[in-house]
């Protein structure tokens, strides 16, 4: 959908965000911001134990405190939900078993949030306690104690092999193959907002939640299903996120919660969870054990690949079904991969639930693959980056698991990195201590496929002009931060020829606003940038049709810009925006038009092929330099050059700030974030011992933005929010091992672990086994076989 | 059960009447010694613009500005600052005019969810105010009481010193 | 929100209507004064008190005083932000400049105290966490329990000592000066502290910490090393206090080092600083120092990062202090 005139008049500037003032003034309202007249507060009361039956729930006490309006338990919502159609294992409240520690139980609303609390403490819940199965290993030892008692067998939530081509055949071609493990420790989103629900239920029984939600979508639909309430008495309003990163876009407890809680006292009902809560809130990357089988000729072509991911998914399915397929799906779309095989397996543990934290799924296998391909590199001689630039995939082809392959900026993407670090003049040069790693990676531009199956639009867009000249438009996303609302404004803008601050953008309301399925999986400046696109085209063309009449000027030769529509050959011959609009509303009434984007089909037909598909993918690469101290451990990272395939910048402010906030990211899970469990609880759930990155962690940072102009993008842009923070974890790990000559193939790289292998090192000692030392023993399924297409 | 089995309604509270100064405006409250002054500013002043994101000192959202400096408002009792002047993120801007602070954030992307926002704006006002030209590290120390998760903290450093520069300009 | 439990503040006027406000309380009372420690603590009900003694305002605790000299008096309510600018304390006794200006965050350094900081809580990461939290996996006997989690056949609480000044303080020779209803008395610093992670300070509770005395600085070398996980907000996992006096020929003849964050009250390694005394120190020296201030230090697996790997950095820190007060590289 590029523009043939290949001018804009807004596309591509640096705006500023149309809620920047806003959020600089503090007059942006967050969920937890609101109040309302005659408000109760909630509290959610959570168990204790991370294993146990309910036997029984004594809210007697807990009613009789003076300023409580409702004490709520799980027989009152008994439906079950879940974000996958796949996994509705989720209740509002624990009915009879409760699966971690954190696990919701029962709710209070009361006249304060003291009071709501203090009364949590007074209900009585007896438990017997089950055991608790707290990691992979005994998930999957453990068959006799069942968390769900759905899934293939014992823990087992999901397992997939599948297999592309001969890999046997592959590797008997290579003339190396290599093997290696790895093990990604699980980490949180950690956004600087507590999650936050505000619901009330009018007289007229119709209920409205305002939530600090990412996908207001998927929460209605939760809401009808578990409210049994139709989804036309529903209303739900995200709030601008405080910060989400995936962490917010599962329909959650707390949510539900305060809308029955709303509906039983007739009043609204506002909760905030702590920020401890919020860690047992969790949705956050998985931890996983890894496993990599790669065959290369001497030249580093890869022949064959073999791939077997173990998730640690936590007490619920949550995206955990997608999460799992995402770490087989991507491996193919970055250098060529002739033959593939992919088995995984995604288990229950009695620990909070993961999900999609940026990057869903991929930056796991991505660190584990970019490792892997050093090692390879460094074994056969190559130099790291002459060995991946020469094998990267074709534009325009498609893999051996059948996805489908746009415009490809990776080779690009590397050779600027390179450029700009002076790679050549570092890398295996710099002196002990010091060291530079590279790393690239592909992401998809939203799913291809909706959560749940439907044949509807992904995105929905409604644009409105009045006689005034004002021009508000209406979609269902939702701003965590990204700029979404700014991207629907600068598309509405650019195609009518007016100015960003026009436009007033009206989001994230299920009353208001035509579907958007919701801010996840990178989708949304694609898919709504399209529909605001095909919006605006249709009221563009209503107007040109009355100002080529007025101006005397065939249609086609007109153009809009700076708020006007004139002959593009005599610009001087025009009419201002608004008196256009004028003369269009007295032709053909109200104007107003709507668009839609629905995402093209995947080519794969196997169970599983609808992850991975998308429209376009962007690529990225990396660049870290970092210093490692070699008696503590401790690494300073002192630069990283980051390029970043976006297709087409919409607005290079917005896209460096989703580069800058993903190397940020990235470098706290290399380095130091971990959520991790002992004795059955959380170990660290606190901002002062869950560390994340401070100023004074802050490398100097150079975004370099390549522009491969997508056919399928608005104006031929594609993803930034999640692509970019997966090449940089993997070339810190690089970079540590082209500092001080050890291989850490493990995340977070913490200093303990340096420390420890460079000790082990020093002593002639075999360096230590990623993870708890072993592969976990898992049968999988005879996989499927699937032959390439055309195959 | 333990001994700490604590409930509000076995505890007597007492309330008093606190006179405070936020934003240059002289407000009264009526409430308990144990509410936090980010409490107050919150639930009885409505002066949302100040955020929180642990309560227990942990991240410095809640900073506000105390006689010019840097204060935690989740940790302060406002019984302590009768008195003294407090500076919101709603007292920045003079008579509808940004601080140029404001400005820098929103122009350079400073801001993305803009949730750690407030905090940090006060904090960077309080440090210019102290030392008007100062370093990118002298930046990076005064600001590294404040979190933030969007921006890689880039942008902001960028947009406190280009406010650094228009402000010692004039 | 976690919220403070409710409590009666009372703004004592002078000293002596503090202690007589405190001993109206009895244990019900507490003493605060910036309330960092205290006040996050108390949201996780660690602490209770019905009635609050604030002490932050107090004339008598205010501000630096004297001249290195004749040694220096620092009033307990001083600000850790204003002790870390202070010009004599940078140029005179810079470990005490240094560790107060690593504690936390600079907000945090405004409003929380050096007696504040010389009297925080001890830590552990089975105790610094919510009552639901602590709930959940069973109460420990600092609250609300009778066994320690760390250490199950311990009869004792080994929360760690988590001062950044408090090393300081007894590498300095500092004294304390504390003041109760019968009157005042004074102690070393390192007699402040007790080997229990409850009971850790020498202190009574009616006492009120008023000042600190430095001994003159003259001819002092000292410095802090502090070991966490990121540049600002974190408690030490581990912290190096060292001062030496070295005559003109470069012979020790005075050396202290104590180790922070190791145990439940700061650690003097005497061993290492007697390696020191009357010798010149040269790299191997120091090494042989260092090695020997290893011992000493018996952290447990209650604090961030593992216990093996903040022992061995023992040896790391104290050589590296060492180093810099030796002018080596
Ligand atoms: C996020 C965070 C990070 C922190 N990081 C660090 C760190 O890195 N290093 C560090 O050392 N500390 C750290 N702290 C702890 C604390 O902030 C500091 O130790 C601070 O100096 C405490 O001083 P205060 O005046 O606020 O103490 P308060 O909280 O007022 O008091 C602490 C204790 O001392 C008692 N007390 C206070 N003053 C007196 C007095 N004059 N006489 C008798 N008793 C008294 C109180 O009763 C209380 O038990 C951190 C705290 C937080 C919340
Ligand atoms: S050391 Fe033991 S007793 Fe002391 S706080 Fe920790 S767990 Fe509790
Ligand atoms: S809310 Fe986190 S420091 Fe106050
Ligand atoms: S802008 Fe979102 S936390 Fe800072």
């Amino acid at each position: 959908m590029g523009n043939s005139e290949g001018e804009y008049s807004v596309i591509g500037r640096p705006l500023i965000k149309v809620d920047a003032m806003a959020k600089v003034t503090g007059e942006t309202k967050f969920a937890d911001d609101l109040s309302l007249p005659r408000m109760l507060h909630a509290k959610i009361l959570r168990s204790p134990h991370p294993h146990a039956r309910i036997l029984s729930v004594d809210t007697g006490p807990a009613e009789s405190l003076p300023g409580v309006h409702a004490v709520l338990t799980g027989r009152a919502l008994p439906i079950t939900f879940g974000i996958l159609p796949v996994s509705q294992d989720e209740e509002a409240l624990a009915i009879e078993r409760v699966r971690y520690v954190g696990d919701p139980v029962a709710a209070v609303a009361a006249l304060d949030e003291e009071t709501a609390e203090a009364a949590c403490r007074l209900i009585r819940v007896e438990y017997e306690v089950l055991p608790a199965v707290m990691d992979l290993d005994e998930a999957l030892r453990r068959e006799d104690v069942r968390i769900h008692d759905y899934g293939p067998r014992g823990n087992i939530h999901k397992e997939v092999a599948l297999t592309f081509g001969d890999v046997e055949e592959g590797f008997a071609e290579a003339d190396y193959v290599r093997e290696d493990a790895f093990f990604y420790e699980g980490s949180t989103h950690l956004p600087m907002e507590q999650h936050a629900a505000l619901a009330a239920c009018g007289a007229d029984g119709k209920l409205c939640l305002w939530s600090a939600t990412q996908t207001p979508h998927y929460v209605h639909r939760a809401l009808a299903k578990v409210l049994e309430l139709p989804a036309s008495h529903i209303r739900v309003i995200a709030m601008p996120n405080g910060g989400a990163f995936g962490g917010k876009s599962d329909p959650f407890s707390h949510e539900i919660v305060v809308c029955k809680l709303s509906m039983l006292t007739g009043r609204p009902v506002k909760i905030c969870l702590t920020r401890e809560e919020v860690f047992y809130a969790h949705r956050g990357r998985h931890p996983v054990q890894m496993w990599f089988r790669t065959g290369v000729t001497r030249d580093g072509r890869i022949t064959a690949m073999h791939f077997r991911s173990y998730l640690d998914g936590g007490a619920y399915g949550s995206y955990g079904v997608a999460s799992l397929y995402y770490t087989g799906a991507l491996q193919t779309v970055t250098y060529q991969v002739p033959r593939y095989k992919f088995e995984g397996v995604r288990v229950f543990t009695n620990k909070p639930p993961c999900g999609p934290k940026r990057g869903h799924g991929t930056p796991q296998p991505r660190c584990a693959l970019e490792v892997h391909l050093d090692k390879i590199a460094e074994h056969l001689g190559l130099d790291p980056y002459e060995m991946r630039r020469r094998h990267l995939v074709p534009p325009d082809s498609v893999t051996v698991n059948q996805l489908r392959i746009g415009t490809v900026g990776l080779g690009e993407c590397l050779d600027r990195v390179v450029e700009r670090s002076g790679w050549k003049a570092k890398h295996g040069k710099l002196p002990f201590g010091r060291g530079i790693g590279l790393a690239g990676s592909a992401y998809i531009s939203g799913a291809g496929l909706p959560i749940y199956w439907n044949a509807l639009p992904h995105s929905g867009v409604q644009i409105k002009i009045d006689r005034g000249g004002g021009v508000a438009v209406f979609c269902g996303s939702t701003d965590i931060g990204q700029g979404s609302d700014s991207v629907l404004a600068y598309v509405a803008a650019e195609e009518l020829g007016i100015e960003p601050e026009d436009i007033r953008v009206v989001t994230a309301d299920t009353d208001l606003t035509p579907v958007d399925l919701g801010s996840y999986s990178s989708r949304v400046t694609l898919m709504t940038g399209n529909a605001t696109i095909e919006a605006g085209r249709k009221l563009k063309a209503l107007l040109f049709q009355v100002a080529a009449e007025k101006l005397g000027v065939p249609a086609d030769r007109l153009r809009a810009a700076h708020r006007r529509i004139f002959d593009r050959d005599n610009p001087a011959a025009g009419m201002p925006f608004v008196e256009a609009a004028v003369l269009a509303e007295a032709r053909f009434g109200t104007l107003g038009a709507v668009g839609s984007y629905t995402p093209p089909k995947g080519l794969g037909k196997y169970k599983g092929a609808g992850v991975g598909p998308t429209p376009t993918y962007s690529y990225s690469a990396a660049a870290v330099e970092l210093t490692v101290d070699p008696e503590t451990g401790f690494i300073a990272v002192d630069k990283v050059w980051l390029a970043h395939d976006v297709g087409k910048a919409i607005n290079p402010i917005l896209v460096i700030g989703q580069i800058e906030g993903s190397v940020y990211m990235a470098l706290g899970e290399a380095l130091m974030e971990e959520q991790v469990f002992r004795k059955g609880v959380h170990k660290i759930p606190s901002m002062l011992e869950y560390k994340s990155p401070t100023f004074l962690e802050t490398p100097e940072m150079e975004s370099i933005l390549v522009e491969t102009l997508d056919p399928a993008g608005p104006y031929g842009a594609k993803e930034v929010g999640q692509g970019v923070h997966l090449p940089v974890v993997p070339a810190v790990l690089n970079a540590i091992s082209d500092a001080v000559g050890v291989r850490i193939d493990e995340v977070p790289a913490s200093p303990e672990k340096i420390a420890k292998a460079l000790e082990n090192k020093r002593r002639g000692r075999a360096p230590e086994a990623p993870g708890n030392g072993r592969l976990p023993s898992v049968v999988f399924p005879e996989p499927v076989v699937v032959q390439p297409v055309g195959g | 059960m333990s001994s700490t089995e604590y409930a509000v309604g076995k505890r007597e509270v007492h309330k008093e009447l606190i006179r405070l100064r936020v934003n240059g405006e002289t407000r009264e409250v009526y409430i308990p010694a144990h509410k936090t002054l980010l409490e107050v500013l919150r639930e009885d002043l409505n002066l949302t613009g100040t955020k929180h994101g642990c309560e227990l000192g942990e991240c410095g959202t809640c900073t506000v500005l105390v006689d010019g400096e840097p204060v935690l408002s989740c940790l302060a009792l406002p019984i302590e600052l009768q008195d003294r002047d407090i500076l919101t993120v709603e007292g920045l801007a003079e008579r509808g005019l940004a601080h140029p602070l404001q400005v820098a954030f929103a122009e350079l992307g400073a801001a993305q969810c803009g949730y750690c926002t407030p905090g940090i704006l006060v904090a960077a006002k309080s440090l210019l105010d102290g030392n008007p030209r100062p370093t990118r590290d002298e930046i990076k120390e005064g600001l590294a009481g404040n979190l933030c998760r969007c921006t890689g903290y880039v942008k902001i450093l960028e947009a406190v010193e280009l406010a650094a520069r228009r402000m010692t300009r004039q | 929100m976690m919220r403070l439990p409710a409590f009666r503040y009372v703004a004592p006027k002078s000293l002596a209507e503090a202690a007589r406000m405190m001993a109206d309380a009895g244990p019900d009372g507490m003493f605060v004064s910036g309330g960092t420690d205290l006040y996050p603590n108390m949201k996780r009900l660690q602490f209770d008190p019905r009635i609050l003694v604030g002490l932050r305002h107090l004339p008598e605790l205010q501000g630096v005083s004297g001249d290195p000299r004749l040694g220096m008096r620092i009033g307990s309510a001083t600000p850790l932000h204003q002790i870390s600018l202070h010009p004599a304390i940078r140029a005179r006794y810079p470990a005490l400049a240094m560790a107060a200006g690593s504690v936390a965050t600079p907000q945090i350094r405004r409003m929380g105290t050096i007696g504040g900081n010389l009297c925080v809580d001890t830590r552990c990461n089975y105790y610094n966490q919510s009552y639901e939290w602590r709930r959940a996996i069973g109460f420990c006997m600092k609250r609300d329990g009778d066994i320690c989690l760390v250490a199950p056949g311990s009869p004792r609480c080994v929360a760690v000592s988590s001062s950044d000044t408090a090393p300081v303080m007894m590498a300095l020779g500092a004294t304390v000066i504390l003041a109760g209803p019968d009157g005042e008395r004074s102690l070393p610093a390192a007699a402040l502290y007790h080997d229990d992670g409850i009971a850790y300070l020498a202190k009574r509770p009616e006492e009120i910490l008023t000042a600190i005395l430095l001994p003159p600085g003259n001819g002092l070398r000292s410095t802090y090393w502090k070991l966490r996980r990121r540049g600002s907000f974190d408690f030490p996992i581990l912290g190096v206090a060292a001062s030496l006096c070295l005559a003109g020929d470069g012979t020790c003849t005075d050396a202290r080092i104590v180790l922070g964050a190791v145990a439940t009250h700061p650690v003097e390694a005497r061993e290492a600083a007697e390696r020191l005394l009357g010798r010149r120190l040269t790299p191997e020296l120091i090494e042989e120092a260092a090695m020997a201030a290893y011992g000493p230090a018996k952290p447990l697996d209650n604090t961030d990062l593992t216990l093996a790997y903040r022992k061995r950095m023992t040896r790391v820190f104290v050589s590296r202090a060492l180093r810099e007060l030796a002018g080596f590289p």
